[in-house]
C-alpha cells in the first residue's frame, strides 16, 4: 500500500493522480499530491514505476502501516535502494534501458516430456 | 455540473489490453470511438501491473497442432479447434505488429531471434495509450460507465457514467458498445485486479445478454501472505511445508494448489524457491521485475528463506466465464452489443480450464480487434438516425432501488457480504453442492435486498454498481455450478469428482431478479461473419 509521498522530491506534476488506477490521489492545496483515499491502494505500484522523480514508496503489505515508520523514512528507503527501485528495474526514466529488452527468463521444466516452452519474458 | 455529451461510432468500456486493441481496429476501420476506463487506460487492470505471457506460436504446422492440443483435455473438451486456430492467426499478426509498428521493445533469445511470448506489463499498456490516442480515439480516464442505454428496438445505443475526477456526468450515443472491462475478482487485492469487479457483465445482462462458463470461476493465485503479487510462474520452483517445517507432500503451483489450499484451512504454509539453480535465479529478475518487489521490499531471500503465502481469490480473471458471444465478431444476443477480453467468455479456446497467462493475453488481442471492427461495421451499417434516436437507460441494481434508498455506504455491507461467499477456499475453491446451494441463498437474499435499497451518489455510484455486478456475478457462478454435476475442467465437485460424458456441454446463464441456466450442445457451430 501507498505509504510515502515525498514533499522534498514531488514535482508538483500531477503524473500520479493521473494514472493511479484506483484513484487513491487528490491535488493538494501545494501541488503535493494527498492520499485521500489510501484504502483503494491494490498495491499495483503503477504510482511508483510513473513518478518522474521517485517521490513515492508502496510498501508491499496491503494494509496500512501505521506504526512501521521505515516505510515512511525517505533517507532509509533511500539508502537501502529501495526508492524508485521499480522504476530502476522496469528500465523506465532518461538514459535507461527498458527493462523488456533484458527479460529472458529461465525455461519452466515442461510436464510429461514435451519439448521445453521458450524462455519466460514477462 | 452540465452533463458531457458525446457522440460517437463505437464506444468501448475499458482501458486494458481488450479495450485498446478494440478501439484500435474499430479506429483503423474509420470509426469515431470513444474509450471510457473505470481508471487510468494504461495502468489499470491485470496486465498493466502483472504483465502476461503471450500464446503466440510461429505458423508451423507442429507447433501449432501442440499448442491447440496441450490443454484440451485439461479444458474438458468445451474449447473449439476453429476459434484456437483464428485466435492464434490473429494473435501472431498482432504481435509481430507491435514489434514492428508500436516498437515493442521485444527481448532477443539465446538463438539471436526475437522473443515475442511475452509483455512486459507497464510497457505494453503505455504503448497501447499511446496507439489508441495516436489513432484519433477519445479517451475518457477515471470515468466510470454507470449504465448502458438503448434505443427503443432494444438495441445498445450507448452509455452514462461520471467523471470521478471532473465531478462531471456524461452521456455517450453510440452506434455500437464493446464491453471490454475484465473478468470479476470481488475486490480480493491480487494483482491490478480491484478495477475488475463484473461491471461489464452487469451491464449485458441488463441489456439481455447471456453469459457462458460461469462455473469456471474458482481461480486462486499464490501469492506471500499480506501482499498482492499474484505472479506464479516462478512457484513451479518451489517447495512448500507445513508450519512445523515439513515438506507438505502434494503441494505444488501446477497439479497440487488445491493442496495448499486444504493445508490452508488449518495452518500456515511456508514456501521456499529452492529448485531454481543459480542461472534461472538470474534470469527470474529479468524476466519479472515486479515479482520480486515484494520479497526485496521484505527483506526476504526467496530462494534460501521459507516465506508464508496464502492464495487469493482470481474469480473470472483467471477462470474462463463471461458474456457468451454469439458468432466470430464476437457479438452478444444484443444487436449493437460487443464483448471483448476476460468479459467474454474463453471457454471457446480454453475450454473449463483457466485461460490465466498466455491464453487470455491472445484473446484479448484478438477478441479486441474482431469486437472493435464488428462495432465499426455495425456502427456504418446504422442509418444517420442513430445519432439521435431515443434512448432508454437500462441499469437496475444499484442505481435505480426499486425501494427505499440506504445509506450512501450500504455498498459496504454488500461487498463484504459477496466476499463472505466467494473468497473462502471452503466455499469456492473445494466446492460442494451443500456449500454452494446455501452461498447462493445468502447471496438471493443480499441481492433481494439490494436491488431494494442500494445506491450511491455521483462518485461513489460505481462503488454501488461494483457491488451489485459483484453480487449478480457470485449469483451466476453458483447457479452455473451446481448446474454442472460433475467435475469437468477447473469446475470440480467434491460431490461428483468425475468427468460425465453425458455433460460434456456448455453451461449458459443470465437473469437478474431470476438467474438461470440452459445446457448449450457444442455441435452448434458459430455463424460465419458475412
Amino acid at each position: 500500500m501507498i505509504e510515502l509521498v515525498s514533499a522534498e522530491r514531488c514535482i508538483a506534476c500531477d503524473k500520479c493522480v493521473k494514472v493511479c488506477p484506483t484513484n487513491v490521489f487528490d491535488r493538494g492545496p501545494d501541488g503535493v499530491p494527498l492520499l485521500s483515499r489510501q484504502e483503494d491502494c491494490q498495491t499495483c505500484f503503477q504510482c511508483e514505476a510513473n513518478c518522474p522523480v521517485d517521490a513515492l514508496f508502496v510498501a508491499p503489505v496491503t494494509h496500512p502501516l501505521p506504526d512501521d515508520r521505515t516505510v515512511r523514512d525517505e533517507r532509509h528507503l533511500d539508502r537501502t535502494g529501495l526508492l524508485g527501485s521499480y522504476r530502476r528495474h522496469i528500465g523506465w526514466g532518461r538514459g535507461r534501458t527498458p527493462g523488456s529488452l533484458r527479460a529472458v527468463g529461465p525455461r519452466l521444466p515442461a510436464p510429461g516430456g514435451r519439448p521445453p516452452a521458450p524462455p519466460i519474458t514477462s | 455540473m452540465t452533463t458531457l455529451d458525446l457522440t460517437t461510432d463505437v464506444l468501448v468500456v475499458g482501458g486494458g489490453p481488450a479495450a485498446t486493441w478494440a478501439a484500435l481496429k474499430a479506429a483503423g476501420a474509420g470509426a469515431d470511438v470513444v474509450l471510457a476506463d473505470k481508471g487510468y487506460c494504461g495502468t489499470s487492470g491485470a496486465t498493466a501491473s502483472a504483465g502476461t505471457g503471450v500464446w503466440y506460436v510461429p505458423p508451423e504446422p507442429a507447433a501449432r497442432e501442440a499448442a491447440m492440443a496441450s490443454r484440451e483435455a485439461l479444458g474438458g473438451h468445451l474449447a473449439d479447434r476453429r476459434w484456437m486456430a483464428r485466435v492464434l492467426d490473429q494473435t501472431y499478426e498482432s504481435v509481430n505488429e507491435l514489434a514492428d509498428e508500436a516498437r515493442y521493445p521485444f527481448p532477443t533469445g539465446p538463438d539471436g531471434r526475437p522473443l515475442r511470448n511475452g509483455l512486459q506489463g507497464p510497457e505494453y499498456m503505455r504503448r497501447m495509450r499511446m496507439r489508441v490516442r495516436r489513432a484519433g480515439v477519445r479517451v475518457l480516464d477515471h470515468s466510470p460507465v454507470g449504465e448502458l442505454l438503448a434505443d427503443t428496438s432494444g438495441a445498445v445505443a450507448g452509455a452514462t457514467g461520471y467523471r470521478r475526477q471532473a465531478r462531471q456526468p456524461y452521456r455517450v450515443r453510440a452506434g455500437a458498445v464493446v464491453l471490454a472491462t475484465g473478468g470479476c475478482a470481488f475486490l480480493s487485492g491480487a494483482l491490478g485486479c480491484n478495477v475488475n469487479t463484473g461491471d461489464g457483465a452487469l451491464f449485458a445482462a441488463e441489456a439481455g445478454a447471456e453469459l457462458s462458463g460461469m462455473e469456471f470461476s474458482n481461480a486462486y493465485a499464490i501469492a506471500p501472505e499480506h501482499t498482492s503479487v499474484t505472479k506464479t510462474a516462478f512457484y513451479t520452483f518451489a517447495t512448500f511445508f507445513h508450519e512445523d517445517g515439513t515438506v507438505l507432500e502434494g503441494a505444488a503451483s501446477q497439479g497440487g494448489r488445491s493442496v495448499i489450499a486444504r493445508a490452508l484451512l488449518e495452518e500456515k504454509v511456508y514456501c521456499r524457491l529452492d529448485r531454481a539453480d543459480a542461472a534461472a535465479r538470474a534470469a527470474m529478475r529479468l524476466a519479472q521485475p515486479n515479482f520480486f518487489l515484494t520479497f526485496d521490499r521484505l527483506g526476504i531471500d526467496p530462494f534460501a528463506q521459507r516465506f508464508a503465502i496464502t492464495l487469493i481469490a482470481e474469480g473470472t480473471v483467471r477462470g474462463t466465464g463471461g458474456i457468451r458471444l454469439t458468432g466470430d465478431d464476437c457479438a452478444t444476443t444484443v444487436p449493437g452489443l460487443y464483448a471483448a477480453g476476460d468479459a467474454a467468455t474463453r471457454e471457446l479456446i480454453c475450454g473449463g480450464f483457466t485461460g490465466g497467462g498466455s491464453h487470455n493475453a491472445a484473446w484479448a488481442i484478438s477478441s479486441g480487434g474482431w469486437a472493435g471492427q464488428a462495432a465499426a461495421r455495425h456502427a456504418r451499417s446504422l442509418s444517420g438516425g442513430a445519432r439521435t434516436r431515443r434512448t432508454v437507460p437500462l441499469g437496475g441494481a444499484g442505481l435505480r432501488p426499486t425501494g427505499t434508498p440506504g445509506p450512501a455506504d450500504g455498498f459496504r455491507e454488500v461487498v463484504a457480504a459477496v466476499q463472505d461467499e466467494v473468497l473462502p477456499y471452503r466455499k469456492n475453491y473445494l466446492r460442494h453442492g451443500d456449500g454452494l446451494a446455501a452461498s447462493l441463498r445468502a447471496l438471493d437474499d443480499t441481492w433481494r435486498r439490494l436491488r431494494a435499497t442500494l445506491y450511491a451518489g455521483d462518485g461513489d455510484a460505481v462503488r454501488a454498481r461494483q457491488a451489485a455486478a459483484m453480487v449478480a456475478h457470485a449469483r451466476w457462478m453458483y447457479t452455473a455450478a451446481l448446474a454442472r454435476t460433475e467435475t469437468r475442467g477447473m469446475a470440480k465437485r467434491l460431490d461428483f469428482p468425475a468427468q460425465d460424458p453425458g455433460q460434456h456441454h456448455r453451461v449458459v446463464t443470465s437473469g437478474l431478479d431470476r438467474v438461470w441456466t440452459r445446457p448449450e450442445p457444442l455441435t452448434t457451430a458459430p455463424r460465419e461473419v458475412a
